[in-house]
């Protein structure tokens, strides 16, 4: 969005950054590996995960509850406490590395050039402020020389342009005289407020009713059309994928299994935990009373990964290739098509055979 | 309808009606629900859908007494239980059991899995054939849960198990019905899908009714032969599952639909855009209470509540002074209908990407 021109005092200093070629993208993380020494032992929560997201393009990241979703999103954000956490690995936004830098640098990235949208609007609010004050507040802390008139003057526009009716207004109003929508819309509004070229958004309609997810996330394509940010989105909804996704990243155990555009991943899926995933989900289309085809068993503990790959536990397909699946990590390799990347053991031809026969006609996979 | 028709479950009326401090002074009624109308034979599974704070939940607990109801009534079984005591219910208790959403609240954890599926028994004083022990040893291998495991702590198993902890609790009386409030919303994916085809399985073999209590609509698809959209408080449309999937009347259940994101389709394509958010029911619109979002809306629906009736003297029922035709999707929306009152209303965006 555009800074105001009337406020050209108000510009950030912005350090020195390395020029971002054209087509670089924005975001690039690179075998990102979080643990965390608990009393129960080292949770290696994301264990060598590699993905970019450029400007105007939304990376979904997708698994179920424990695959290290949130942690991955925490790290680029620079928002894991350091005394308990071991991050390596390369993350490097807008041509700046993050991992390894002092917190100051990381904070004045976050919240100007990378904001986020939690899944408890409630919790990124503060109870006692109005959401105006708190939007002004959070476009101040990085344009310091800005006047509150003129804070107020944004954060009203922002809200606005977040679709809420009678901004001036509601700016002196507190966040519990709002909906569950209209909150999580001023977080979206403090996110932008600095106007980021990132944003990353967990589980941000998760916790709204399918009428106001629906309008939430219309209004992140809307701002994305409009101001041409990268947006990832976690998500354990493969429907939300579905809808707001360019590309997608399925997780399981910590550790990238599949990875592609959209179509790629959700139309000609190659890892047996994507197939397990689609078959699961209900539909409102097919067959009603067709039997949901589950995953057996249940996700795996980050303390104690399975051996090999870490899904084999519950893996249809884990004798196929002798002892493999349970010895030997498999890495994510191209899948056929290009940009599509699996980690299996099976062969492109017995992925493709068994896809056919087995998962093609259940559930949404069909 | 004959004598053999009865429902099992009769609902007339049926309301809860919270008071509730509202501004500084002055007390409020919170209109949670506000006269439901249904039936529930033997061995059926009726869905109750909506959104938060539609009075699912208090319709669920006024159902099997853990809420009383202020208005209408509740048969069971042709008895009305509408108020029915501690001691009147006891026959009764067993035939009709709850299953709730949160697999680690409803749990003692201070008890073992054992003790926690025979306790409706023992509280029932029930002895059944071949002792308390082994018809728990039964019922854990029925939900899918190794015999085993008796003694375990509910903290010992994950919250997939922990729902089927829940369900054998449920299933320990052998119920007539069970009311399930949300009983796979707290579950992964996978996990989901296993104990979804786990209750139907049950729900077949062992000729269940169900109350079915969700969110999500895709699930009570795949689970309910019926299926209630409500709205705050009200039954706005009820009827068999694939008219209410397929050919849907009311305009809100066509705006719910359309809002759901299935992993079917790439993109949001063709969504119903209902503009703000559900009232509060504490002060809930005149006549029709869809109306303030409703792109139909005309004078009628604020002077006139729509009474739910029949259509085409079927099975679906639809309150709604101008129900919609044809099939869900098709010709639906406000793309056919210009808003015609002021401040209401919604627009339909075909949105390709
Ligand atoms: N004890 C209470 N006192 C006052 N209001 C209440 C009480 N219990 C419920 N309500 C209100 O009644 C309405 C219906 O609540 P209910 O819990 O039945 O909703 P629900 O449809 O189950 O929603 P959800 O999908 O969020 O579970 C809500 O507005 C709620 O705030
Ligand atoms: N601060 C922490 N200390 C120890 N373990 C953690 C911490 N944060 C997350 N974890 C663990 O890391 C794993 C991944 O968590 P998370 O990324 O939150 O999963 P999700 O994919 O559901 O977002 C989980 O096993 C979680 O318990
Ligand atoms: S590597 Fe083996 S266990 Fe893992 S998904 Fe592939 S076939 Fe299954
Ligand atoms: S057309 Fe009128 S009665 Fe029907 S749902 Fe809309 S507002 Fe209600
Ligand atoms: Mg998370
Ligand atoms: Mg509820």
């Amino acid at each position: 969005m555009d800074r105001p021109e009337s406020a050209p005092s108000g510009e950030p200093d912005r350090p020195a950054v390395p020029e971002q070629r054209a087509g670089d993208p924005y975001l690039r993380v690179s075998d990102l590996r979080v643990r965390f020494d608990t009393a129960d032992g080292v949770v290696r929560a994301v264990d060598g995960v590699s993905f970019a997201v450029e400007r105007g393009r939304t990376l979904g990241i997708v698994g179920e509850s424990g695959s290290g979703k949130s942690v991955t999103s925490l790290a680029v954000l620079g928002l894991h406490d350091p005394k308990r956490t071991t991050i390596t690995g390369e993350i490097s936004v807008g041509g700046r590395q993050l991992v390894g830098q002092p917190d100051e640098e990381v904070r004045r990235l976050r919240g100007r050039d990378m904001a986020m949208i939690f899944q408890d609007p409630l919790s990124a609010l503060h109870p006692y402020y109005t959401v105006g004050r708190q939007i002004a507040e959070a476009y101040r802390v990085h344009h310091p020389r800005v006047s509150r008139r003129e804070a107020r003057r944004r954060a009203v526009d922002m809200l606005g342009r977040v679709g809420i009716p009678q901004p001036g207004r509601r700016f002196d109003q507190y966040p519990h005289e709002f909906s569950g929508g209209m909150r999580q819309r001023v977080v979206i509004a403090m996110a932008l407020v600095n106007d980021p070229d990132l944003l990353i958004a967990d589980e941000p309609t998760t916790a709204l009713d399918v009428t106001v997810q629906a309008q939430i996330l219309d209004l992140l394509a809307d701002l994305q059309a409009e101001f041409h940010s990268a947006i990832i989105m976690i998500t354990h909804d493969l429907g939300v994928v579905s809808q707001v996704a360019d590309e997608v990243l399925v997780m399981y155990g910590g550790r990238a299994v599949e990875h592609g555009s959209v179509e790629q991943v959700l139309r000609r899926p190659q890892h047996p935990y994507t197939w397990g995933l689609l078959s699961s989900v209900p539909s409102l289309h097919g067959d009603a009373d067709a039997d949901l085809v589950p995953i057996r068993g249940n996700p795996p503990s980050l303390i104690n990964l399975p051996a090999g790959c870490a899904f084999h536990p519950r893996c249809r397909y884990a004798d196929r290739n002798g002892d493999r699946s349970r010895a030997q990590v498999p890495e994510l390799r191209p899948a056929g098509a290009p940009g599509h990347l699996v980690a299996c053991h099976l062969s492109a031809d017995d992925r493709t055979r068994l896809y056919a026969e087995d998962i093609a006609h259940v559930g949404v996979a069909r | 309808m004959s004598v053999g028709d009865e429902p099992l479950l009769r609902v007339r009326g049926l309301g809860k009606h919270f008071p509730v401090r509202s501004g500084p002074r002055g007390r409020g009624l919170v209109r949670a629900v506000d006269g439901l109308d249904f039936d529930v034979r033997a061995g059926e599974t009726l869905g109750l859908v909506g959104e938060s704070g539609c009075g699912k939940t208090t319709t669920g607990r006024m159902l099997v007494r853990l809420l009383e109801p202020t208005a209408g009534s509740i048969e069971f079984a042709g008895r009305d239980i509408t108020h029915a005591g501690r001691r009147e219910l006891r026959p009764l208790r067993q035939d009709l059991q709850i299953i709730f959403q949160d697999p680690y609240a409803s749990l003692n954890p201070r008890h073992t899995v054992g003790r926690i599926i025979a306790m409706p028994l023992l509280v029932n004083g029930i002895d059944p054939p071949g002792g308390v022990k082994a018809r728990v040893r039964e019922l854990l291998e029925l939900v899918g849960l190794n015999p085993e495991h008796y003694n375990r702590y509910p903290h010992e198993f994950s919250g997939g198990q922990r729902q089927r902890i829940g369900i054998a609790r449920a299933l320990a009386l052998r119920p007539k019905l069970i009311v399930a409030d949300e009983p796979v919303s707290a579950l992964d994916v996978s996990i989901q899908a296993q104990v979804v085809n786990l209750l139907r399985d049950l729900q077949r073999d062992l000729g269940l009714a169900f109350v079915f209590i969700a969110h999500d609509l895709a699930v009570v698809r795949h689970f309910c032969q019926r299926v209630a959209v409500m709205y705050l408080g009200r039954i706005v449309e009820i009827g068999d599952r694939d008219d209410i999937y397929e050919r849907p009347q009311h305009p809100y259940t066509r705006a719910l639909l359309s809002a759901v994101p299935d992993v079917t389709t790439l993109g949001p394509a063709g969504r119903i855009r209902l503009a703000g958010d559900v009232p509060t029911p504490l002060n809930p619109p005149s006549g029709c209470r869809f109306r303030t979002r409703c792109w139909k809306a005309r004078d009628i629906c604020a002077a006139e509540e729509p009474p739910l009736v029949p259509r085409d003297g079927g099975n679906q029922a639809t309150a709604c002074h101008f129900p919609e035709s044809g099939p869900a999707g098709a010709g639906s929306g406000p793309a056919g209908a210009a808003p015609a009152a002021a401040g209401t209303g919604a627009s339909v965006e075909e949105v390709s990407r």
